[in-house]
Formats: structure tokens, C-alpha cells, sequence
């Protein structure tokens, strides 16, 4: 299957698949402004995305998704590592209009996965977790108070009132900050979509849009650690 | 003005492929700064000869940037660091006394090192063979303007041939990519009528020549277009990756 | 097909389209129009008949012979081991060429020239120095086997012009010239095709002339001025 055999197809496949994730980015994100707007509302997000048949399917697509660019993050790696050969250049200079973060690629993107276990454990694993193996259990933490697991925004504010987590995400938004502002045009460079033309407006709207995704998800962060 | 300058070359010698490689240092003087930079190993190797050493191995042709054959990754760039010319295009001028060069061979899994600085890029004719032409059976003489081609095609196209099938492209590439080389064989060809007829079957199998000789897989660092000697685009790699899919797709 | 059977001459090596002169667009051209155009509906004519050509075996005398005259010459070089290296002797003989055997050359400079290059060719043949060895990749035997052709056809150029007492295209012979410094032909001695035939490592080679004869055609002489 050329998709799988041939160098372009699993770019192809890095590429959809990466795609696919920052379309969910951007549908996460502005969910998680409402919890700006109002708790109330946010929970009701949540309850709608409890665990009916399509947010279940939902999110295993949504695993899937990153099971496959992970997966080939790794292949491709792995076989460029080889490509490059085992003698190194002895002295090596930036090329001048090289992003860091196109060298960087697998780093930024080991350090979303990470942040995405990190998010997963205090998140999902009390919100949606529970409600699928159909627990009513409780969060309990340290200081006594409890949170249901409908409770979203309660959560939030729980998680970010410890600064540590704050900085954990923090460095977790930067990465994927990074990681999108070159995988955007990258992925449309891949798909052919890009030309002399569109090159400086896909990078343009790559960097626009890793900001204003990484700055909502930021704003909800410290509006749990100030709230 | 010329001016005469003293430097420290790091030269890495290597004997054969299988052989283990080092640097060697050598020190020049009097080298003149209106001297290319192949004149300067020119002027090193007779030095060598003198000694009775065996002279240092790289490769060279034209020296006028239009044959491809120099190569050099010199102070951590191919062709050295002035953008857009060939290492044979360099001169010392760029150089100031009591500078220390160092010069490596490219250094790419599908590029081994044949001897000191000359590697083996026939990777690269075998792509070629494995597509980058057109199969002509002209017929007679057409009239030269039968088949209009818009001027910006022809631009295009033209950027595209302008490749000389370097491998500064791979060299830069952290992946060892031969994406820029391929994409610019492809493009001049698929961009003009003559190449359209051939053009499904000829980015397929250049391709997967490429994938089958070890080149690695692309992500679009763009390197290879900073060092590129004649400013081939990476946007031949966007049109390259829509003509395999879209060939694909078809299928 | 030359007049060898089984080698073929096209592209730049034929000159049938744009004339002898070989100079940069004319030889482009030429491989151009007959890459294009000649060749597709000549060569399958001649190719299809050297298919009956049983495959040469490398154990016919001939073959034998000329590689152990290359095997010969390259272990010739190499044991040579004197003082001076490829290049410096590649240089004098560019020396020579520019000095003497340039556009405008006389008779007194192409006479120097010939002696200046026997001599260089008897020191190339006896004090060349290539290091290394001759069975790896050795790009000083490289240019050394080069440089004995190089000092060959260079030697040719040098009795050619000394033979030619005329001035003609691009062989500017400056005792043959008009008032106006113009190229002044003597086509009653010099009308004819030539080659030179090979007749061995220390004579000089053979004229073998073939007379240009035009039956439908004036001859006229070319100039820059009209
Ligand atoms: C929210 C999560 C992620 C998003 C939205 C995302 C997005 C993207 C996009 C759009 C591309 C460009 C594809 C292309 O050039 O064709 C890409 C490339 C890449 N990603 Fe991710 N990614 C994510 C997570 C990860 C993770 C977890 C890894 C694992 C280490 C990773 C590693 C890579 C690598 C190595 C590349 C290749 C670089 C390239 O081809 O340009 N990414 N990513
Ligand atoms: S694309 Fe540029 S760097 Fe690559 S082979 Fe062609 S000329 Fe050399
Ligand atoms: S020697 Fe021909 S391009 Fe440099």
C-alpha cells in the first residue's frame, strides 16, 4: 500500500493525522473558554460530551488519531536517522531561515504526548473515565473537598490553583505552540497544497493560529490558578 | 584587492568506504584571496605532491558552477557559506588570516564516502534512469510556437532545470532527504507539455527509486533550499508530493 | 556510423550541420538536433544490425593487446617516482600553448613550441611523480594518463600550424595577412581535408590529405567587415 510504503504516503498519513488533531485543538480549546464565561455552562458541555455513544466514539477516533502520528512519528524518525547515515558533521551551522522548530519536531512532540498523559491522569481519568465504567466516584483531594465527576469546572479551578501544574502546562502549551506553527504549512506543504504564493500565507496562518489556540488553552490555566 | 592570508585547514581523509576516517590539519600560507577555494586545495595538494604525500581526494569539473561535481561541506555548510554558488564559485576572499577551515565530505547514508572528500552520488543518476526524462518520438518539426506556454511556466520550469544534481540538498538534510533534487527533476519535466504525457508514470517510479536507495523521509526543515547553490524552491516539493499523490489517487 | 564499423559519432563529435567549428551554442546545437530529431529515426537502422554481432569475447588478441599496452603505460607512470609533480608539468605545457600555439602564432614561435614540447614530454616520461598507488582510486594517475594525451595533441596542434603557411579561420598565421590585417588564405596549397595519422611514440605523424574540390560553388573568403 503506497500510503504505508512509499516516503510521500507516510508523510501523507503524518500529515492527516496531524491535521485531524488541530482541527480537535481548536474544538477543545473553545470549549474550554466557556469555562471562562460561566461554570455552569461549561459543565453542561461536559455532561453533553459525557458518555453517550458519539463523544465515546469520538474520543476513540480522537486515540486513534494519535496513535497513528505517533506511531509514524516514530517510524519516520527512526528511518531518517538512518537515512542521515552514522558519520556526523564535525561542525554543523544554522542554515539562517531554518525554524528551530522544524529540526525539533519529535522533542516538542514527546513533550505534547507527555503533557497529554499528565492531562489525561487529572482530567479525563475523573471525568470520563468514571462515568464509562459507570463509578459515581468521587474525587477526593488533600484538602477535603470533593468534586463529582460532572463537575468540570470545579476541577479546573482545583488543578490550577497548584502552580506546579501551571508550569507543567504551561511548558506543555509552549511545545505544542512550537510544534504548530511548523506542522500547519508543513502538513499543507505535504498535502501539495503550497506554492510560492501560499508559502508565506500558510506560515502567516500557522503562526496565528498556534497562538490564538495555545493562548485560549493558556487563558483557561490561569483563570483556574486566579479564580 | 588581493591580499595574501595564512590558514588552518581540517581536512578529513579517509582511504576507502570501509576505511576509518580522521581529520588531518594543514597549515597554508601565502594562500592569495583571488584564489578560488579549489584553487587553494589545488595549491595544498601540490604541496602535499611535494612532500611526497598522497594528495587530498575531492571531486571538481566545470568550476564554473554549471557541471555539479564539487561538493565540500565547508564550516558547517555545503558549498560553504555564501548562499547561491557552488563551491567551485567560492573564493578566499570570504577568508581572513588566521582562519581556521574545516572541510568534510557530504556525509548522507545514500552518498558513501569513496575516498577523503569524494563521495558516491550515482544514487542520483539511478533516480534519473529511473524516470527523470521523456520518451520522444518528435515526429517532425514543429512549429516553434505551436504550443503556447504561459511565461510563468516556463519561469517555473526553467528555476527547476537549473538543478545541476549537486546533493547539497541531502547534505544539508538532517532526514538525508533527496526531496529538493527530485522535486526539481520532476517539475521541469511535468510543467511543460512534453513532460505532462509521461508525468504520472515518471513521479512514481522516481520515487520510489528514491524510497528503495535510502533517502530519507522530508519534513519540510527546508535546509536544503538555504543551501541550495541555485535557489532550487521548495515549493517543487509541494508539486512533487501533488503529482504522487494525485498519480496515486489515480490508481 | 564512422568509418569503423560498430562506432558511432553524434551530437558534437558530427559535423555536418554547423560545420567543423565546434564552439560552445554550434555543439550544443548539434547535440540538440541530432538527439532530437536525427537520432530517433537513425539509429534503430544501424543498432538492428549490430544485434547479429556476436558478443566480443575479452580474450581476442586485440583486446588482450590494449589493455596490456594501458596496464603498461600505467605501471610506467608509476615507477617512475621523480622530482616533479602532474600539475607543474600540466602548467608548462599550458605555458607553451599560449605563448606560442595561440591564435596569432609564427613560424620561429610554433618551431619553439615543437622543441619546448618534445622536451616537456621527455621530462613528463622520466621525472613525473605520482604518489600512491595504481590499483585505488589515485587521481594523480588519473591526470597523468590525461596529461600524455594532453602533451600528444598539443604537439599535433603546434606541427599542424607549422605545416599550415596560411592564415584560415581561427589558425592566424602572422606572417600570412593583408594589409588591413585580414586572414590571407592560400588556397592553391591548402585546399584539401586532413588528418594526421599516428606512426608511433617517437616519430612524427603523417599527413593524409583528401583535396577539396567544389564544382557548384565559388570559394570566397569570410571577413568581418562586409
Ligand atoms: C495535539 C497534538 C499534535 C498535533 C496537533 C500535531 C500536528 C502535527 C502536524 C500538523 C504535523 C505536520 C505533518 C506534516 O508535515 O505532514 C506534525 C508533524 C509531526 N509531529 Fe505532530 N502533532 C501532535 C502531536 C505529536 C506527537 C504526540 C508527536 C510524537 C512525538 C508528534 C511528532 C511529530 C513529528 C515527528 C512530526 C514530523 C515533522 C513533520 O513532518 O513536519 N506530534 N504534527
Ligand atoms: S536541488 Fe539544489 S542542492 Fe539539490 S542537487 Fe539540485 S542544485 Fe544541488
Ligand atoms: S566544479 Fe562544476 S559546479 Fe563546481
Amino acid at each position: 500500500m503506497w500510503l504505508t510504503s512509499s516516503s510521500v504516503g507516510r508523510k501523507l498519513i503524518m500529515s492527516i493525522s496531524g491535521l485531524f488533531l488541530i482541527l480537535f485543538l481548536a474544538f477543545h480549546m473553545s470549549m474550554n473558554l466557556v469555562a471562562i464565561i460561566s461554570s455552569e455552562a461549561y459543565n453542561a458541555v461536559c455532561s453533553f460530551l459525557g458518555s453517550n455513544w458519539y463523544a465515546v466514539a469520538g474520543t476513540a477516533v480522537l486515540a486513534a488519531g494519535v496513535f497513528v502520528h505517533f506511531a509514524y512519528a516514530i517510524i519516520l524518525t527512526l528511518q531518517n536517522r538512518k537515512a542521515r547515515g552514522e558519520q556526523r558533521y564535525a561542525v554543523s551551522e544554522n542554515q539562517g531561515s531554518v525554524e528551530w522548530a522544524s529540526q525539533n519536531m519529535f522533542v516538542l512532540g514527546a513533550i505534547v504526548i507527555i503533557g497529554l498523559c499528565i492531562h489525561l491522569s487529572q482530567f479525563w481519568a475523573h471525568m470520563m473515565l468514571p462515568e464509562l465504567v459507570g463509578s459515581e466516584e468521587l474525587l477526593l483531594t488533600a484538602d477535603g473537598t470533593t468534586y463529582a465527576a460532572t463537575d468540570g469546572a470545579g476541577l479546573i479551578s482545583y488543578t490550577f490553583k497548584n502552580p506546579i501544574n501551571v508550569v507543567l502546562y504551561v511548558i506543555w502549551l509552549i511545545a505544542l505552540w512550537f510544534h504548530l506553527t511548523h506542522g500547519m504549512w508543513s502538513a499543507m506543504q505535504t498535502l501539495g497544497a503550497n506554492n510560492k504564493t501560499w508559502m508565506p500565507r500558510w506560515k502567516c496562518i500557522s503562526n496565528i493560529f498556534a497562538t490564538v489556540v495555545c493562548a485560549g488553552f493558556i487563558a483557561v490555566v490561569f483563570y483556574g490558578y486566579f479564580a | 584587492m588581493e591580499k595574501l592570508i595564512n590558514i588552518t585547514l581540517k581536512v578529513w581523509r579517509q582511504r576507502g568506504p570501509q576505511e576509518k576516517g580522521a581529520f588531518e590539519t594543514y597549515q597554508l600560507e601565502n594562500i592569495s584571496t583571488e584564489s578560488s577555494f579549489l584553487e587553494m586545495l589545488d595549491v595544498l595538494n601540490e604541496k602535499l605532491v611535494k612532500e611526497r604525500k598522497e594528495p587530498v581526494v575531492f571531486d571538481h569539473d566545470c568550476r564554473e558552477g554549471i557541471c555539479g561535481m564539487c561538493s565540500l561541506y565547508i564550516n558547517g555548510h555545503p558549498h560553504g557559506k555564501d548562499q547561491e554558488v557552488t563551491t567551485c564559485q567560492l573564493h578566499m576572499r570570504r577568508f581572513n588570516d588566521g582562519d581556521t577551515i574545516t572541510i568534510e565530505p557530504w556525509r548522507s547514508a545514500a552518498f558513501p564516502v569513496i575516498r577523503d572528500l569524494m563521495v558516491d552520488r550515482s544514487a542520483f543518476d539511478k533516480i534519473m534512469q529511473a524516470g527523470g526524462y521523456t520518451s520522444v518520438n518528435t515526429g517532425g518539426i514543429p512549429d516553434a510556437n505551436a504550443i503556447p506556454i504561459p511565461k510563468p511556466v516556463a519561469d517555473e520550469a526553467m528555476d527547476a532545470a537549473s538543478c545541476i544534481g549537486c546533493g547539497a540538498c541531502v547534505a544539508a538534510c538532517k532526514n538525508g532527504s533527496a526531496m529538493l533534487f527530485v522535486s526539481a527533476k520532476v517539475s521541469q519535466l511535468a510543467l511543460l507539455p512534453q513532460g505532462k504525457v509521461e508525468a504520472a508514470k515518471r513521479v512514481k517510479s522516481m520515487i520510489a527509486k528514491m524510497d528503495e536507495l535510502g533517502f530519507g523521509n522530508c519534513t519540510n526543515t527546508r535546509a536544503c533550499e538555504a543551501e541550495c547553490p541555485k535557489a532550487v524552491s521548495i515549493s517543487n516539493i509541494a508539486r512533487l508530493n501533488r503529482e504522487f499523490i494525485c498519480a496515486k489517487l489515480k490508481d | 556510423m564512422t568509418s569503423i564499423p560498430g562506432l558511432f559519432a553524434i551530437g558534437e563529435a558530427n559535423f555536418s550541420d554547423h560545420g567543423a567549428n565546434r564552439l560552445g551554442a554550434s555543439a550544443l546545437m548539434q547535440g540538440l538536433a541530432d538527439g532530437y530529431f536525427v537520432l530517433p529515426y537513425t539509429i534503430q537502422n544501424y543498432l538492428a544490425d549490430q544485434i547479429q554481432v556476436p558478443r566480443m569475447s575479452t580474450d581476442l588478441p586485440e583486446f588482450v593487446e590494449a589493455e596490456k599496452g594501458v596496464q603498461d603505460k600505467i605501471n610506467k607512470l608509476m615507477s617512475i617516482q621523480g622530482t616533479e609533480s602532474v600539475d607543474s608539468i600540466h602548467k608548462r605545457l599550458g605555458h607553451i600553448m599560449w605563448e606560442y600555439v595561440g591564435m596569432g602564432r609564427t613560424k620561429e614561435g610554433l618551431e619553439t613550441a615543437m622543441k619546448k614540447l618534445k622536451e616537456l614530454k621527455k621530462e613528463f616520461w622520466s621525472n613525473v611523480y605520482i604518489p600512491g598507488e595504481a590499483n585505488t582510486l589515485n587521481t594523480e594517475l588519473e591526470k597523468a594518463l590525461r596529461l600524455s594525451d594532453f602533451l600528444e595533441i598539443g604537439y599535433l596542434m603546434a606541427i599542424d600550424g607549422y605545416n599550415r603557411n596560411e592564415s584560415c579561420g581561427g589558425h592566424f598565421r602572422e606572417e600570412y595577412q593583408t594589409e588591413e590585417g585580414e586572414a590571407l588564405r592560400q588556397d592553391d596549397q591548402y585546399s584539401y581535408v586532413a588528418c594526421w595519422k599516428y606512426t608511433g611514440e617517437n616519430s612524427d605523424p603523417e599527413l593524409l590529405k583528401e583535396p577539396l574540390d567544389y564544382e557548384e560553388t565559388e570559394r570566397k573568403t569570410r571577413n568581418y567587415k562586409n
